[in-house]
């Protein structure tokens, strides 16, 4: 199966024959964070653009149609617009703090993005700890809300910022906890050693129950942790006009709304690499021709399949169902979702030392 | 501990039963007009009160007496109908004839009593909604085109040389 590792050989070694060691080594950080950066940008405007004919088609709409073919280029106007707008400084602010906001949230989502494995040998930087470092970075977010929240000197962003912190936090329990069955069953934490270790089943298939209960309960979670879909009390609209980030304007309004569909990509792009199988083709033991024919699709377009199947699935839930209340979404939670992760996780150990 | 389980695999069901209603408006033709794309191939229902029109013939003949009827009927003076005195070629009596049918469609309710009203069906309503303009002084409107006249009666009945009356009714 080709892979990408000889693009990635072939632009390291022409990096080494113009200059040395560590200015390759400068050079290859570089062109990985400029590549890295491109691309979170350009899945962000796709997913807002994706987001909008989805909705939009949910209403029984046809969405934006004006800007290019069928409105392609709706987000990339809207992008050009946001960066024109001015940047309002706002009384009484806490004016570092609020700067400093939606950069954290922004790099939190980015260093999330920087990890993911997209396809064998595409993976800018592969941690033996991988699921736990997207786990730890992508709570920086949370820190980045609750300032916005404070710094704006504004109710509506000091409430939502709240409700975030308690709904991130909460939900951030039953997401890790669902992502240890896998790190269970797979015994690493190693994103690529899991990817490789789903290639002849996905994770979601040969983990019997306890991984489909982990994939709902990481998918209800994650939806949670996005502050989308029924769980978007932090920046709910009739209550709370635009909750945390309700004071800002121009582009640090654009970080804030970028990191909120990024964080939904990186969502089911977990979702994806852990439970479906990230990059592997979809195998079926004792189907060879069929096995075979699913690895000429390269693994790219795997990966980019599921996790827009799953930001497909956020999107449907989002446009279904309506608000939870403040204690509904906590009793959700602690009362319902996190006791059947733990319930989950012994039930996987008690299956992993039998199986 | 029973309802407990109960209750949570209700609500699975029920989300799903609610995930399911989406998906069928997902899937459902969407019936949106593109209307400046379309412009034209719409066809809208006869009863459509858009703009006031009064039909003429190819002759350039209206059925306008200048009875005045429809002014009289208009609750907000948006129609005025200003008649002069003419002889009439086969009597060579002055007669009432109409010179300028005036139409104000910035007032205009569009309550129909002016068509209803009309004996001799000399206006109608149209489908020409388009009424977007810059200055509010082309909303008042002229109905009757220059140099048009009143369509002549048609003849007794073994003549049968009366072609204008019946197309300025199709028109």
């Amino acid at each position: 199966m080709w892979n990408f590792s000889v693009v990635t050989g072939w632009i390291d070694a022409l990096l080494h024959r113009w200059m040395g060691a560590t200015w390759a080594l400068v050079a290859e950080f570089v062109i990985v964070g400029l590549a890295l950066l491109a691309v979170y940008a350009v899945l962000a405007l796709a997913l807002i653009y994706i987001e909008r004919k989805v909705c939009a088609f949910f209403q029984c709409r046809i969405g934006p149609n004006r800007v290019g073919k069928w409105g392609v280029l709706q987000s990339v106007a809207d992008m050009i617009k946001i960066l024109l707008k001015e940047l309002i400084r706002i009384d009484r602010s806490d004016r570092f703090l609020f700067r400093l906001a939606s950069f954290m949230v922004i790099v939190g989502s980015i260093c999330t993005f920087a990890a993911l494995p997209f396809d064998k040998a595409l993976h800018a930087i592969d941690f033996n700890i991988g699921i736990f470092y997207i786990l730890a970075v992508s709570s920086l977010g949370v820190v980045g809300i609750l300032m916005a929240g404070w710094a704006s000197n504004s109710k509506y962003t000091m409430i939502g910022a709240m409700r975030s912190g308690a709904q991130l936090i909460s939900y951030e329990i039953s997401a890790g906890l669902s992502l240890l069955v896998i790190v269970i069953l797979s015994g690493t934490m190693q994103l690529s050693e899991i990817v490789e270790q789903q290639a002849d089943m996905w994770f979601i298939f040969k983990g019997n129950i306890p991984a489909i209960i982990a994939f709902f309960t990481y998918i209800i979670a994650g939806h949670a942790e996005t502050n989308r879909g029924p769980f978007d009390l932090p920046e709910a609209e009739s209550e709370l006009t635009a909750g945390y980030h309700t004071e800002y304007s121009g582009i640090q309004f654009g970080f804030f709304y970028l990191a909120e569909y990024m964080n939904m990509f990186i969502i089911a792009a977990v979702a994806a690499v852990m439970f479906l199988g990230g990059w592997t083709p979809l195998h079926i033991p004792g189907w060879e021709g069929f096995n075979h024919a699913m690895d000429w699709i390269p693994g790219i377009v795997w990966f980019f399949g599921k996790t827009f199947a799953c930001v497909f699935i956020a999107l449907w839930v989002r446009w279904s169902f309506p608000r939870l209340r403040i204690d509904q979404l906590l009793g959700l939670e602690w009362k319902i979702l996190m006791p059947i992760c733990l319930v989950n996780v012994v039930l996987t150990s008690i299956l992993a030392i039998l199986i | 501990m029973k309802k407990y389980i109960t209750d949570i695999a209700l609500g699975l069901w029920r989300l799903f039963q609610g995930m399911y209603i989406t998906m069928l408006n997902f899937v459902r033709p969407k019936f949106t007009e593109q209307y400046p794309e379309n412009r034209g191939e719409k066809e809208y229902f006869d009863r459509f009160r858009a703009l006031l029109v009064m039909p003429h013939d190819e002759r350039n003949h209206h059925k306008c007496t200048a009875c005045g009827i429809c002014q009289t009927n208009c609750p907000n003076g948006t129609i005025e109908v200003v008649s002069r005195m003419e002889a009439d070629e086969a009597t060579g009596r002055d007669k009432k004839t109409l010179d300028r049918y005036m139409y104000d469609l910035g007032s205009c309710t569009f309550c129909g009593l002016c068509t209803h009203s009309c004996p001799f069906g000399a206006i109608r309503w149209s489908n020409e909604f388009e009424h977007s303009l810059f200055t509010r002084s082309k909303l008042h409107m002229q109905l009757n085109r220059p140099g048009s006249s009143l369509a002549p009666k048609p003849a007794p009945a073994p003549v049968p040389a009366a072609p204008a009356a019946e197309p300025a009714k199709k028109e």
